[in-house]
């Protein structure tokens, strides 16, 4: 058993922080305040190659690890998680369930934009009345010739105004539920696709989230993902790759929670003494600690399972329910520390814990997750091997 | 053009806190990191090397962990690096550090530019470079903000040095040394596959034997410079009260003032 991080992850680890705290702390307060989307850190993030970290060089990759795509989104969340959801959403939600399900042709096709983020890709599975309900979509596809008409409405999706890629989901066959579920990949400018954006979000305020409408898209077979009827499997495979990130991100907010609030109790005094001392504030101070080192333990352990191509649907589950609810309250730990100054957006926790609070309701809440667990435990629910598995990271493929 | 960029790890000041005892840094040391000024070091030699082809070779001085400062090189971009590192090496002073810098530059071979940072933040002598510019015998152009131009086929560097009231152009013929910095470039992060292939890079550790050098002409026992730390002295303070109205108050406040020496 190794704990330690080869140098390799540790030279990526130390870069995204410095990059977090260059290019995305200056200006982040002010995009959330704005609720702006920081359009500026898209070409600086594809030029460090964030866009296809563990995508292999074949295809235009960085040819890195599932260690590495968790380290990424750590850092990136350390300094906002609105950033983090743009690595989620376009490699987790779209680039990877590309490189997973897709023909060699489409990889081809696909991948190598995508990795290097001349295009921006997005995913749509939740509607106005299907979230965690994935059956209830009314989104539907008819297939005329070689061609499918997709029509529905995609709600609460992140980049749906900023992004250039599509990977939606329609009922093919609306008799099925779940297997009547198909996948296909969009582009902007196809006639009958229009988006557009949420306003009033409570936090991730710097991330774009919107709706995607489609009326009768014309999409050609080639833009299938997996075989008719696949949807629903593809979707849930999508997610444990989302998750993971989602997971990870939050281990660096609460990391950046307790840097900020160990500083802060350092330095502010009441009754003659740093907060620090006092018997309360450590305690916050303990179980901060405590939910990072057990997050980064539940993440590490994911990214291992990755890494060695086995299937991880309940241990990234677990680890998304557990770090999304522990940085919330992390969050909320670390606002209660710096007193009133927490409440201001002038100090970092207070965007903290506002952007939190979407990571335990969205890629599953976290009452979907404890009904998982328990459906594993009691044998509901089992994982059956896939068409098409996530391969194991092979340094020698994805290097070459 | 060879080009050969002085780097040097230091403690991250940034993260001193945990890891000062007393005034001095603990025996760890904390967190370690690539000089923040080297950094615009291998960003002028980096720039360099992509407007005019050739090669740059990072050389850096320090303990075995110092081959981390030179992976970062190596993920920036550097096509060679170089640890200078054996024990006698210890607590050299910066002359010393110049005497085995030289030696490894000898080593090297033939160079057209050495890239320096204006100093390192740990010892902040802003000496080293410049000692081993006069050791080798090239021209020396410190705090350089921007390379106005630089020509190898004519042989000569034509730099704007920073200085505090002024800015100063200077020529200098090849090769030379200079030293830069922060206001000349924006150092890039080192890249993912940059990254990658520094992680597997087997750097080579040049020790005394390595260089022709004898022990005893490095370290601490060759080192002139002795390193003492002291506080500043104690301010004595002391608060008087002035009772009285606004203008009485005034009144012996400005007194008390004078006769302090305050106004």
């Amino acid at each position: 058993m190794d704990f330690e991080l080869s140098d390799e992850h540790r030279m990526v680890e130390r870069m995204v922080y410095d990059f977090a705290r260059n290019e995305i702390l200056p200006s982040i307060r002010e995009h959330d305040r704005n609720g702006t989307f920081p359009h500026e850190l898209l070409p600086k993030m594809a030029a460090q190659g964030f866009m296809g970290i563990c995508l292999p060089e074949r295809y235009d990759g960085a040819g890195m690890d599932f260690i590495s795509l968790g380290l990424l989104s750590e850092g990136l969340e350390w300094a906002d998680s609105s950033v983090r959801e743009t690595i989620a959403v376009h490699l987790g939600l779209h680039a990877l369930p590309v490189f997973q399900w897709g023909t060699e042709e489409q990889k081809e096709r696909f991948l190598p934009p995508l990795a290097t983020g001349a295009n921006i890709a997005c995913f749509g599975l939740t509607e106005p009345g299907a979230g965690s309900d994935v059956a209830a979509m009314t989104s539907r596809a008819r297939k005329e010739g070689d061609t499918y008409l997709v029509s529905g409405e995609k709600m609460w999706i992140t980049l749906s105004d900023v992004a250039d890629r599509f990977l939606v989901f329609a009922k093919t066959d609306q008799e099925e539920g779940t297997r009547g579920i198909t996948a296909f990949l969009l582009e902007r400018g196809w006639e009958g696709l229009s988006t557009g954006t949420i306003k009033g979000k409570m936090g991730v305020r710097a991330s774009n989230t919107g709706w995607i409408n489609m009326d009768e898209v014309p999409v050609p077979e080639s833009h299938r993902l997996g075989e008719e009827g696949e949807g629903f499997k593809i979707a849930m495979s999508c997610l444990d790759n989302a998750r993971y990130t989602v997971a990870a991100g939050a281990v660096g907010l609460m990391k950046f929670c307790l840097e900020a609030s160990v500083s802060y109790a350092r330095q502010r005094r009441t009754f003659g003494q740093p907060i620090g001392d006092h018997q309360l504030v450590k305690q916050l101070i303990a179980q901060m600690k405590q939910r990072v080192d057990l997050g980064e333990l539940a993440v590490r352990k994911v990214g291992w399972l990755k890494n060695r191509g086995m299937r991880n649907t309940r241990e990234t589950s677990m680890a998304k329910w557990y770090c999304t609810e522990s940085a919330f309250a992390t969050a909320s730990d670390a606002v209660q520390v710096h007193g009133a100054y927490g409440y201001s957006d002038e100090y970092d926790v207070e965007r903290h814990l506002r952007n939190s609070k979407s990571a335990v309701i969205y890629e599953g809440t976290s009452q979907i997750h404890q009904l998982m667990q328990a459906d594993y435990e009691f044998g509901n629910r089992t994982d059956r091997p896939l068409r098409c598995e996530m391969p194991a990271y092979d340094p020698a493929y994805w290097q070459s | 053009m060879n080009i050969i960029a002085l780097v040097k790890q230091t403690p991250d000041t940034a993260q001193l806190s945990a890891a000062m005892d007393g005034l001095m840094l603990s025996a760890d040391g904390g967190p370690r990191i690539v000089n923040p000024w080297d950094e615009y070091t291998l960003e002028t030699a980096l720039q360099a090397r992509e407007e005019h082809g050739g090669k740059v070779t990072a050389l850096c001085l320090g303990p075995p962990e110092a081959a981390d400062a030179l992976k970062t090189a190596l993920a920036m971009g550097v096509d060679e690096a170089v640890l200078v590192s054996d024990p006698a090496m210890a607590d050299s002073d910066s002359l010393a550090s110049a005497r085995i810098l030289v030696a490894a530059i000898r080593k090297i071979g033939d160079f057209d530019l050495i890239v320096g940072g204006r100093a390192a933040i740990d010892g902040n002598t802003a000496a080293t470079a410049v000692q081993v510019a006069a050791l080798l015998g090239i021209p020396l152009v410190s705090y350089v903000a921007k390379l106005r131009n630089l020509d190898p086929s004519d042989r000569t560097v034509t730099a704007v040095r920073l200085l505090e009231k002024a800015r100063e152009t200077v020529t200098s013929r090849l090769p030379a040394l200079i030293t830069v910095v922060k206001e000349i470039n924006e150092p890039r992060y080192p890249s993912l596959i940059g990254i990658r292939k520094a992680a597997r890079a087997d750097i080579p550790v040049w020790g005394c034997e390595d260089l022709g050098l004898d022990p005893s002409g490095v370290g601490a026992g060759a080192s002139g410079v002795v390193w003492r730390t002291e506080l500043p002295p104690v301010r004595e303070a002391h608060i008087e009260m002035i009772d009285g109205g606004p203008e009485d108050a005034a009144r012996t406040l400005v007194d008390r003032l004078m006769e302090e020496k305050v106004i």
